[in-house]
């Protein structure tokens, strides 16, 4: 287990750089550089020439990559040109945001998925079996900016139940000792900052993990009914196990793998789902941030963000990877 | 071993089942607990506006920004020595309560508010109004680029020590605090515009003992990405406005309260809130459902719907200008005529209805009419094809052929969709007998440089104003032969040379409207549009004004 973890880990030194060559020629790539962002529309020549100097964009392309490597092995990734401040410092800022974010979505899409994923295979045929599957199809296709725009117009403006933006209501003060608001309330002694923390999330949290829900919904229904139909299954109904027992020990404990593969793949996307979530509902996450670098041709940011984003990523998959080893005994003792 | 695994998966299960259903829970419970957070109180007692902006401000230190949310946000914490009249251009006492010059245009005497205290407590006075400009004068290293002290370069030029051998002579060369009221601003060179330019959030004069003790200057980052390190302008920012700083927390919210030391009319609303809401949408959005009261930057397709839901839409003034621009060098942009039929054949009024946001308004000069010195007597083209034809006929040159330029990859406030212009032009000047040759580029580098380099025949550009002063449109235009437009008629750039210098306030304005019309009869160039944008507002906030350039306080709104 220790071996195959550590060579998971060790992987990662080749994924990041290439990856770091991808993205470093891919920024290069977009129309436009920051020296816009920077001067305004106002901008003259002189002065855009001045900034590619100054930010090394007129060096051959191979020195700025071999430069901007120097700094990020160092975990430099320089300043943003949006907000003047650390790369680094933004990420760790902001980065409390998107989990709470991401860890909410992939609840609600578990908390709701598998169990109806389940009852779907269980009952297959039935009413509630189609509903599932053409629930899922839907929550599949429709893209996460409609199905913000649908959550907000309904529960935000006509109904008023919740917030539409934001993570907190401005209006009440609080503080933020670790970024996690809905922690924070609690730790500050104050539930209601919590309670109004989480209703700020809801909506977000919904639209984001309604693709993971879909997927999760249509892998647990498949999975159950694939294993419901094994000879192991049919033997321990014939035994006379009663069917909580054969459903616990026999069907869902089999199931578990392919819907802890998709788990594992669904929350890293769930952060690429983040960049637009967090930019429709104005959270302030990681995800929002690199929607506005790219807008803004903020190369550290789009930089350092992408690759921080990339180890998440791999890391999470790593998990998942191990959760294998605890799921299923033979991966373990292989 | 095995077994306790085996059974740790129906409780599991078991979790599952209990946070699915506390998620629903909360879900309900959100329906039957009025909304809390969001919509339903937003308004009330009236001592709070959430207002959405586009962005944290970047900075709270005037001296380091030139972007509109951190004007803003500066502007109602701070003053400046001089501002605007409300909604206008005009030049009004702030700090200083008057100013006068001398005959040389180069001593600048003001004479300061008595009374007025920083929200440190620290007075404000001459003193604190010298170091405030010696500050930015002394700008050393990664503080004076352009993309840091922007404002300071374009109304200064230079420093006490340019970093930058390129770059010019400062025109600001000391200031004297010749007693406790009294601050004089010595210039190089005389200088009226340079007025205009203390108006802007930039100037903020800031409470000494605050810039030093919170590192103001902390700026560091080797020139090649400025970093600011100092708590000023971050967690602290000391003014005289009427508002303080209550708290700035990036993504989140800026609060702002009323200071009850102001000098002047106290703040109405007690605490004013700048939420960030990048996207657009999701602004407006955020008003229709009440977590808002107002927000700028509306965009055009939602002006109608705002307005049938019973927002209040306030039209900024208009302070930009698009135009063709002719390049007088290239033949045969040379001939007069050629220009004037150009002129006739163009359809701005058709332009600008079909491609522009209502209320956006046909330009007949290169700057906006909320300027001083804008002239009413300019000579106007009005579209006329026949006599456009009759021009070409006159001019003597035969199939005329026009390299029409025009930029992709932009879009801008005086040029939503350059690509939709240019079709619309190419037609109108088919329509005459122009042959035109298109050229597109990506604005930015190879579109700007070839029209800045005399590259381009005809081209689209336009200009957002930086201040409030003439010389910020056609003095940038016109004031110096630029390579853009070729050689001009010399008068124009002597008259716009005094004009800049002209210190009576009266006379410059009569000299602005004469170089218009001289600059119009000229023709080098075709300004076309000026483009208005909107702020919106929830019903019940009144005593917002807009103004065109941005100079636009909280402190007079209330809410009902």
């Amino acid at each position: 287990m220790l071996k195959f973890v550590v060579r998971r880990v060790l992987l990662l030194v080749p994924i990041l750089l290439g990856l770091s060559i991808l993205v470093f020629l891919f920024v290069r790539a977009l129309p436009g550089g920051p020296e816009t962002a920077l001067l305004g529309e106002n901008a003259t020549p002189e002065r855009i020439a001045q900034v590619r100097e100054a930010y090394g964009l007129d060096r051959p392309v191979q020195e700025q990559y071999f430069s901007y490597m120097e700094r990020t092995v160092q975990l430099d990734f320089g300043t943003s040109i949006q907000t003047r401040r650390a790369v680094t410092e933004e990420i760790k800022q902001r980065f409390p945001a998107t989990v709470e974010l991401a860890v909410t979505a992939m609840l609600f899409a578990i908390t709701v998925g598998i169990p109806l994923g389940f009852v779907a295979a269980r009952r297959y045929g039935s009413w509630i079996d189609n509903l599932s599957t053409a629930g899922s199809l839907l929550g599949i296709a429709v893209p996460v900016f409609v199905l913000a725009f649908l959550l907000k117009y309904v529960f935000a403006i006509k109904l008023g139940w919740l917030p539409s933006q934001g993570r907190e209501d401005p209006r009440v003060f609080t503080e933020h000792p670790t970024g996690f608001f809905v922690l924070d309330g609690l730790l500050t002694g104050n539930p209601s900052a919590s309670w109004d923390a989480l209703k700020h999330l809801i909506l977000p949290a919904v639209a984001l993990g309604t693709i993971p829900l879909a997927f999760l919904t249509r892998i647990t229904r498949a999975a159950v009914l694939e294993v419901g139909n094994e000879d192991y299954v049919r033997t321990a109904e014939a035994k006379g196990m009663t069917r909580a027992v054969v459903t616990r020990r026999h069907i869902l404990r089999n199931a578990m793998l392919p819907i802890a593969t998709v788990i594992g793949l669904q929350t890293g996307l769930l952060l690429s789902g983040a960049v637009l979530t967090e930019t429709v509902f104005a959270f302030g996450g990681i995800g929002s941030f690199m929607a506005q670098a790219v807008f803004t041709r903020d190369f550290p940011v789009i930089q350092g963000g992408i690759l921080f984003l990339a180890v998440v990523f791999v890391l999470v998959n790593l998990l998942v990877d191990i959760s294998y080893g605890v799921l299923d005994p033979r991966v373990r003792t292989r | 071993m095995h077994n306790m695994r085996r059974q740790s998966f129906p409780r599991r299960g078991g979790v599952a089942l209990v946070l699915a259903g506390l998620l629903v829970g909360v879900a309900a419970c959100g329906g039957s607990d009025d909304g809390g957070g969001s919509g339903g109180e937003a308004s009330e007692g009236g001592d709070t506006l959430v207002f959405g902006t586009s962005a944290d401000p970047v900075s709270l230190d005037g001296a380091y920004v030139s972007d509109g949310e951190s004007l803003r946000a500066i502007r109602q914490m701070f003053e400046t020595l001089v501002t605007t009249e409300a909604g206008g251009t005009e030049i009004v006492p702030a700090l200083a309560e008057e100013w006068e010059s001398d005959e040389a245009g180069t001593a600048w005497t003001f004479s300061l508010r008595e009374g007025v205290t920083f929200h440190d407590g620290t007075d404000f006075n001459a003193e604190a109004v010298c170091f405030n400009f010696d500050r930015w004068y002394n700008f050393t290293g990664v503080q004076q680029s352009p993309s840091v002290s922007y404002y300071y370069n374009t109304v200064f030029t230079g420093f006490a020590a340019n970093e930058d051998p390129e770059q010019g002579e400062s025109l600001y060369s000391s200031c004297e605090a010749t007693d406790e009221n009294t601050a004089v601003i010595n210039l190089t060179s005389p200088s009226a515009s340079f007025l205009s330019g203390l108006a802007l959030a930039s100037f903020s004069i800031a409470s000494p003992q605050a810039l030093e003790e919170f590192g103001a200057d902390d700026v560091s980052g080797s020139g090649e990405e400025p970093s600011f390190d100092g708590e000023y302008g971050r967690t602290q920012a000391v003014g005289t406005g009427p508002y303080q700083l209550e708290a700035f927390e990036p993504n989140n919210r800026l609060v702002m309260t009323r200071y009850d030391d102001y000098w002047g009319d106290a703040a109405k609303i007690e605490t004013v809130i700048f939420r960030p809401i990048a996207d657009g949408p999701a602004r407006r959005l955020a008003l229709e459902s009440g977590e808002i009261q107002g927000y700028d930057l509306v965009a055009p397709a939602d002006f109608e719907a705002l307005e049938a839901a019973g927002f209040q839409l306030l039209e900024r003034p208009a302070f930009n200008v698009g135009y063709i621009g002719f390049n007088t060098a290239q033949p045969p942009l040379d001939n007069p005529m050629i220009r004037q039929a150009i002129a006739h054949a163009i359809n701005r009024e058709a332009a600008v209805s079909a491609l522009y946001p209502e209320g956006s308004e046909v330009a007949t000069q290169f700057m906006p009419p909320a300027l001083f010195g804008y002239s009413e007597d300019v000579p106007t083209y009005e579209y006329d094809l026949e006599k456009a034809k009759q021009l070409i006929a006159q001019s003597g040159v035969r199939n005329p052929t026009i390299n029409f330029f025009y930029p992709t990859n932009v879009s801008r406030p005086y040029m939503p969709n350059p690509e939709a212009n240019f079709q619309a032009f190419q037609a109108d000047l088919q329509a005459a007998g122009f042959t035109v040759n298109p050229t597109s580029a990506p604005w930015n580098p190879d579109y700007l440089d070839a029209v800045q380099t005399g590259g381009a025949g005809i081209y689209l550009l336009g200009w957002t104003g930086d201040f409030g002063d003439p010389d910020n449109f056609i003095g940038t235009f016109f004031r110096t032969p630029q390579e853009a437009w070729g050689p001009l008629d010399p008068a124009i750039y002597e008259d716009l040379e005094t004009a800049r210098a002209e210190s009576d306030e009266d006379a410059r304005t009569a000299l602005y409207e004469e170089a218009n019309n001289k600059i119009m009869e000229f023709l080098p160039g075709l300004p076309y549009v000026h483009t208005s944008p909107r702020i919106a507002f929830a019903e019940g906030i009144s005593g917002y004004e807009p103004s065109p350039v941005s100079i636009e306080e909280f402190a007079k709104v209330s809410i009902d």
